[in-house]
């Protein structure tokens, strides 16, 4: 990588590098067709809360089971802002459609995503620093699991089962004739995406991130060391959280709604499994495991459906087949690339740089 | 050394897509469309729809898109709607309304469906709304009975099936002050839209302060213990439901452990007996639902459509549990036929929702259709049913309601003709 111009260095270096790869991205959506694009937002919203959860557990050793709760803060932070923008928009007649208020409400919704899913991540944290293992997968878990409950009870501001529905996010009229709808959705996506990896990027390699691995490492000798370890815990909690919300906000933008159905165990789970393919503590593998886990089911569905089985099997199998794919794919990966997708491409890399001074001797 | 390669191979895929990005744009192409209507072939119309094939909802539902597919085959068989077969392609969605986006995007922009017919759910179809009406797809005949589904100045290409909440409550509500005059009202809703409406309708009937009781839950807690100890303790003698087919059983279940055996009402959505007897057992079911009340504006019982119905599920269904379900399912299957029928030689989006607009439509229901082009909504009216020795039947009652009045009128069933296969 320092091939490229190797005077950038440091911070700056990750900045250019999130803005080249955010680019990258949207230069992509214009190869796609309008599925693909919706496809390629659901991936970058994934990829958020798993990129993520993928850091909190590679680098502190926190484990989360409850990141699809977090990621439902998010929804839930980005549909009530964005709805009270447009409430106050809706003063006149005929603004709703105006590019600014659309700009305006995408982002009062993904800064109330922050906000709510920053809460939410610091309370866990706060209560997980004092946890281990077990304990803090069974909070996160428990976490989850009384996410219907608590919208149910809190009917009022968060509608019960059937949930938020976000405003319509239309094409601003300025890139209507260059762009459709599913690839300006998907440019928000890959921003947000974006300023998700980049922040954890910049996370990991700071202070922080060095205290972050001294802990993971071994947390007596890190106390002893004078880290606070608690903290370094704290901040990596918010810090996943946040990241988690910013995928959550973006699934609620373009699925327009958010309900607790969409944020169940099930999910919950998959996103491990996502991060766990991946290999933990890798941006790369956390993106190659929220493709599968989108692309996966489709890919399924669209083999079921094309070899002709007959109806009554096809719907016993529709929505059950990929559970068990899943499952069997994060037993095989356990077994064959303990490090998960990352892992194994590292040890591949490092298998070959070893082998030439191998043979030399 | 390895960072080199990576370098390179980012350096030139970058490059690749860049001069792919300048060859390609995504933006579709809106002449392409107007040649001939997405979906529709010499041979055949494609349509779609989202069903809650496992999940929560998959238990009380599950077996609606079947029939209606066992409809079509039907239809097929008998060579089609002007010449063309109606194909039908089911998604699942598993009543999660994120995954139905997905779903729907697939229905629309990968098999390019003519129309999505029949999408279950309010919450799950509300998530589509916008998307559907943004890319001009017909959308007909929601499963459900939300009023949402009616608002032709907003989404003029969506038509609702089911009778509205609204008027579900207003018939109940009017039957129970014209029948059952005197005796304490009370309601259990959902706590949704479902819910809501339904309480506006009783309320349209018996006025705001007509109830003894209001009581509400929510689909995700199993228990209503405490909703029914409420509603016990504040002397209710008429029990009207705005529940799903598992909580209708899970009411009258918790009651008669309870020991309490009120009257029991309840809407088109949660009172189907077949499936209720499926829940409650064979052995009790039967007891419990003696006298049960719901409405409904679809044949039942010994009806010739019925006797039709029954013919093609056990023809090309396999011979599925039939219970109101199926009925449901063929009976928007039949409307689609029929509208399809009247869209023209060569339909089109357009015809398609033309035709329903144009008021013509008759369907097989008990009340006549209110489509027209300021109305979309199926059904304006409901006929009572009650169960009375293990057949749920008409009663012979039916009421009307419109937005202030709730007024009795004659049933208007409609006579199967052509074999139950619409002529153009």
């Amino acid at each position: 990588m320092n091939r490229v111009l190797p005077q950038v260095t440091g911070t700056p270096r990750i900045l250019l590098g999130g803005l080249a790869l955010a680019f990258l991205g949207i230069a992509v959506t214009f190869v796609l067709d309008p599925y693909r694009n919706y496809q390629l937002a659901i991936v970058a919203a994934y990829f958020c809360a798993t990129a993520g959860l993928s850091v909190l557990v590679g680098l502190t050793g926190q484990l989360s089971l409850g990141h699809a709760a977090l990621m439902a803060a998010g929804g839930y932070g980005y549909a009530l802002a964005a709805s009270l923008v447009d409430g106050m928009a809706d003063g006149g007649p005929g603004t709703s459609g105006d590019e600014g208020t659309s700009v305006v409400r995408v982002l009062a919704g993904l800064a109330g995503a922050v906000v709510v899913s920053g809460v939410l991540g610091l309370l866990l944290g706060l209560a997980g620093a004092r946890l281990r293992g077990p304990y803090l997968a069974g909070l996160t878990l428990a976490l989850v699991i009384a996410l219907p409950a608590v919208t149910a009870v809190l009917r009022g501001v968060l509608g019960g089962d059937q949930g938020l529905r976000a405003p319509y996010e239309d094409v601003p009229p300025a890139l209507e004739r260059l762009v459709a709808l599913e690839q300006w959705h998907a440019w928000i996506a890959i921003l947000a995406a974006s300023v998700a990896a980049t922040g954890l990027v910049l996370l990991r390699r700071s202070r922080a991130g060095l205290q972050m691995r001294a802990v993971h490492g071994d947390e007596t000798a890190a106390r002893l060391s004078g880290v606070p370890a608690g903290r370094v815990k704290v901040v990596a909690f918010v810090a996943s959280a946040v990241s988690a919300g910013l995928g959550g906000a973006v699934l609620c933008l373009v699925t327009q709604s958010v309900s607790p159905g969409a944020y169940s165990l099930a999910f919950s789970l998959l996103l491990v499994v996502a991060a766990v393919v991946g290999g933990l503590g890798s941006l790369g593998g956390a993106a190659v495991g929220s493709a599968v886990v989108v692309l996966l089911p489709w890919l399924i569905e669209s083999v079921t459906t094309a070899l002709d089985l007959p109806a009554d099997l096809q719907q016993r199998l529709s929505g059950n087949l990929a559970v068990l794919v899943f499952g069997a794919l994060l037993v095989v990966v356990t077994l064959a690339w303990p490090g998960g997708a990352a892992g194994a491409l590292a040890a591949r890399r490092a298998a070959r740089s070893q082998q030439p001074p191998l043979t030399e001797r | 050394m390895s960072h080199h390669r990576t370098s390179r191979c980012v350096a030139a895929a970058a490059t690749a897509l860049a001069v792919a990005a300048l060859a390609a744009c995504s933006v579709p192409e809106p002449e392409a469309e107007a040649a001939a209507a997405p979906g529709v072939t010499d041979t055949t119309v494609t349509v779609g729809t989202h069903q809650p094939l496992t999940g929560p909802a998959a238990a009380g539902y599950s077996s609606i898109s079947a029939a209606t597919k066992a409809y079509f085959d039907y239809v097929n068989d008998k060579g089609g709607i002007n010449g063309r077969t109606i194909e039908y392609v089911v998604k699942d969605d598993g009543y999660n309304p994120a995954t139905t986006q997905t779903v729907v995007r697939e229905l629309v922009q990968e098999d390019e469906v003519f129309a999505v017919l029949n999408g279950l759910g309010t919450p799950t179809h509300s998530s589509v709304l916008d998307f559907l009406h943004q890319n001009e797809v017909p959308d007909l005949f929601v499963a459900s009975g939300s009023t949402g589904w009616n608002e032709p100045e907003t989404y003029p290409n969506t038509f609702a099936f089911n009778a509205d909440y609204v008027t579900e409550g207003a018939a109940l509500g009017q039957y129970a002050a014209d029948e059952l005059t005197g005796k304490a009202a009370c309601v259990l809703g959902q706590d949704d839209d479902f819910g809501t409406e339904f309480l506006e309708g009783v309320e349209l009937a018996l006025g705001a302060d007509g109830l003894t009781d209001v009581q509400t839950y929510s689909v995700s807690n199993q228990d209503v213990t405490a909703q029914i100890g409420a509603m016990k303790a504040a002397g209710c003698e008429v029990v009207m439901l705005a529940t799903v087919n598992g909580f209708t059983a899970l009411a009258i279940g918790t009651a008669a452990q309870l020991g309490w055996f009120p009257r029991w009402l309840s809407s088109s959505s949660g009172g189907d007996y077949p499936t209720l007897v499926g829940f409650l057992g064979e052995e009790n079911g039967p007891k419990l639902l003696q006298g049960f009340v719901s409405t409904n504006y679809l044949p039942m019982a010994d009806d010739e459509w019925v006797e039709l119905f029954r013919q093609i599920n056990d023809d090309h269904n396999g011979g599925a549990p039939f219970d109101g379900n199926t009925i449901y399912g063929m009976s928007v299957g039949y409307l689609f036929a029929e509208a399809l029928a009247m869209a023209g030689e060569d339909p089109t989006r357009e015809s398609l929702v033309e035709a329903i607009e144009s008021g013509k439509l008759v369907g097989n229901g008990v009340v006549p259709l209110a489509f027209g082009p300021d109305d979309h909504a199926a059904f304006r009216g409901v006929g009572i049913t009650m169960v009375n020795e293990g057949v749920q039947d008409f009663v012979g009652t039916t009421y009307s309601v419109d937005a202030e009045t709730v007024e009795a009128v004659e049933p208007q069933p409609v006579p199967l003709e052509n074999e139950g296969v619409p002529a153009p």
